[in-house]
């Protein structure tokens, strides 16, 4: 493939606490910012650490009224609001004015928003799109420099108007995300995972800014195919099975139809009836029963990316 | 020649089992939705077994609770007070359940409640008690740890008399609680839901052979009693300032020795164990203890001795 030129990246955000609950990344954003007073940030790359959501870290929830990461997509953003917009809403528009708007060539160039998944997913790189070559060559470098935790991404092919994650407020954005660690818990290893995830990403970035070039490669990319929820009681709503035992923390072990996916409180295993196999992740994230997904499906292929430099090489 | 010492018990005819005292501690939850519409599984013959959900409004929202910890609330002067609308609305609930399944402390009290609670430690599964000397409740721990094996429990012996705390289950004349980890909150493990499935069947079985007239003989129970409480390092605001270090994350009931690292600062720093002797940690990076000033507890082991029991006639 032939030689990418891409304009550098002059600002870039790395936002914490989206969900008030996850705790990795509110504490990172949170020691970043003390650190930044005795420290400068080295030159060409200006790196802004937000808390997204402030109330909810505060009262350690994911939210207060909404999900603030699903209100993203244009047609929210530019909704009418009232006295009666949910706090999350608002909250929305302050962070796509601060890091946005979105769209906009005044958007911050590379927006990274941190996130963990009580699902056992190693580091995730999730982004909307499966052909941003700095996205790509991004993952490829954590692939390449993290020995302790397994580097993937994941593609979520949805269109930028569509797009509903705070992420997609950038030029270039995806979501970090590190699991497992249970929801109001910060591990020590799973910070450290996060911590270092991060001093890469801006690694590559200055080395991207000050003109070096990186060789093409593949990159495996994941791309979502479709949500399953659990069983639930047809009056209740309420679950009848839980992720059967030799699912539970198998995300990205190729899932084969018959395979088991969920064990009834009554003891029957219940299966995948699914034709073709397809790669199991978000499997049991405690976040997600509300939103009737028990766990999510991807096909995997590999996606060639060419060698890139910034335009100012 | 002595005649031997035989505690003796009446009957135990009134057993109750609580589910989601914290309503987002999803085993005991679902168990005991799952009893309610059939409890087949739970009933023994002379015994009346209910099954019950404490908390219904935090189980509802899938918090752990909406004003207060539900699970602190049966003080003597909570249970006592007049009530009132204007009361907290687990204080209310806890007033509500003493009515119910005791009054604490009188003769009409159920005889045994088991309460059911997950944690985000690997505690595995652990059986509590809130007194040395009750005899009946040691010899069913006796029991229940003698049929699971070779697969194992803890046994956790909180009479410290700051420590110990009003629990819901305390309204019970033998009261047990029934902590299975590790689970995030919000998250239902299949192998977590079985084994405390699996402990109750057993519990109750020893109920029912209880009541038969059997009698138990004399023997000994290993048990890690609760000596102090250690919190995070905090800041001047509050806010915690290092982590459970890696090598002590998940090592629940293996020896703390003095000198053996403790915390790990977000730079990286160790912060060493500066007790005098080795100790029994647990309860280690629970979820719900950050606002309660508590990163684990230090027990030591201990041996009691339990008397043999029958039922009285």
């Amino acid at each position: 493939m032939e030689l990418v030129s891409l304009p550098t990246l002059r600002r870039v955000a790395v936002c914490g606490g989206t969900h008030g609950n996850e705790l990795s990344g509110i504490y990172l954003v949170r020691e970043w910012q003390k650190r930044k007073k005795r420290e400068e940030g080295a030159g060409p790359v200006s790196v802004v650490m937000v808390m997204s959501n402030p109330r909810a870290v505060q009262q350690g929830l994911r939210y207060t009224e909404t999900d603030l990461n699903r209100c993203f997509t244009q047609a929210s953003l530019s909704a009418p609001v009232s006295d009666r917009t949910p706090y999350e809403m608002l909250r929305s528009r302050e962070l796509n004015a601060l890091l946005g708007p979105k769209g906009s060539p005044k958007a911050v160039d590379l927006l990274c928003d941190l996130h963990n998944s009580t699902a056992n997913m190693g580091l995730c790189i999730i982004s909307y799109s499966d052909c941003d070559w700095i996205c790509l060559h991004i993952c490829k470098h954590l692939q390449r420099e993290m020995a302790t935790i397994p580097v993937r991404y994941i593609h979520f092919d949805v269109p930028p108007n569509e797009a509903y994650s705070l992420e997609s407020v950038g030029k270039h954005g995806f979501a970090m995300e590190i699991g497992p660690q249970p929801h109001g818990v910060v591990r020590a290893d799973i910070y450290a995972a996060m911590q270092e995830g991060v001093q890469l990403m801006l690694d590559w970035i200055r080395l991207f800014n000050s003109g070096a070039k990186f060789e093409g490669g593949s990159v495996d990319v994941y791309t979502m195919v479709r949500n399953i929820d659990y069983p639930r009681d047809p009056h209740t709503r309420s679950i009848t099975a839980a992720i059967h035992p030799e699912l539970q923390d198998r995300d990205f072990c190729l899932l084969h139809p018959g395979d088991p996916l969920f064990l009834s409180f009554s003891g029957e295993t219940l299966r995948y009836k699914g034709t073709e196999p397809l790669y199991p992740f978000f499997i049991n994230e405690g976040a997600y029963y509300e939103k009737g997904i028990a766990l999510s499906l991807a096909r995997r292929r590999k996606v060639e990316i060419p060698p890139i430099h910034s335009e100012r090489a | 020649m002595t005649s031997r010492n035989v505690s003796c018990f009446p009957e135990a005819r009134k057993v109750a089992i609580f589910g989601g005292t914290h309503g987002n501690e999803m085993s005991g939850v679902m168990l005991v939705n799952m009893w309610k519409k059939n409890g087949a599984e739970i009933q023994r013959n002379g015994m009346v077994t209910k099954p019950f959900i404490t908390n219904p409004r935090a189980v509802e929202k899938c918090t752990r609770y909406i004003d207060t910890d539900l699970n602190r609330a049966f003080t003597p002067e909570n249970l006592s007070g007049p009530w009132d609308e204007g009361l907290p609305y687990e204080v209310q609930r806890a007033k509500e359940i003493n009515q119910m399944f005791g009054p604490k402390g009188s003769p009409d009290a159920y005889d045994v409640i088991f309460d059911l609670h997950n944690t985000t430690s690997n505690m595995g599964s652990t059986l509590i008690l809130e007194s040395s000397t009750d005899h009946f409740n040691l010899q069913m721990v006796h029991y229940i740890k003698k049929s699971i094996a070779p697969a194992s429990c803890a046994v956790l012996l909180n009479e410290h008399p700051h420590l110990k705390y009003s629990t819901s289950r305390s309204v019970a004349k033998h009261p047990i609680g029934l902590e299975v980890g590790p689970q995030p909150q919000g998250v239902l493990r299949s192998n977590i839901f079985e084994s405390m499935r699996d402990i109750l069947k057993h519990a109750l079985d020893f109920i029912e052979l209880f009541n038969t007239g059997v009698e138990f003989p004399p023997c000994a129970v290993d048990v890690f009693k609760v000596i102090e409480r250690v919190d995070y390092p905090r800041d001047a605001n509050g806010n915690i300032t290092a982590m459970v270090h890696p090598h002590l994350q998940d090592c629940d009931w293996e020896p703390l020795n003095p000198g053996d690292p403790m915390f790990q600062t977000f730079d990286g720093r160790a912060v060493p164990y500066q007790g005098s002797s080795p100790v029994y940690p647990t309860f280690i990076n629970e979820a719900a203890y950050y606002e309660k000033q508590q990163a684990f507890v230090i027990t030591r082991r201990e041996m009691l001795a339990a008397t043999a029991i029958r039922k009285s006639i």
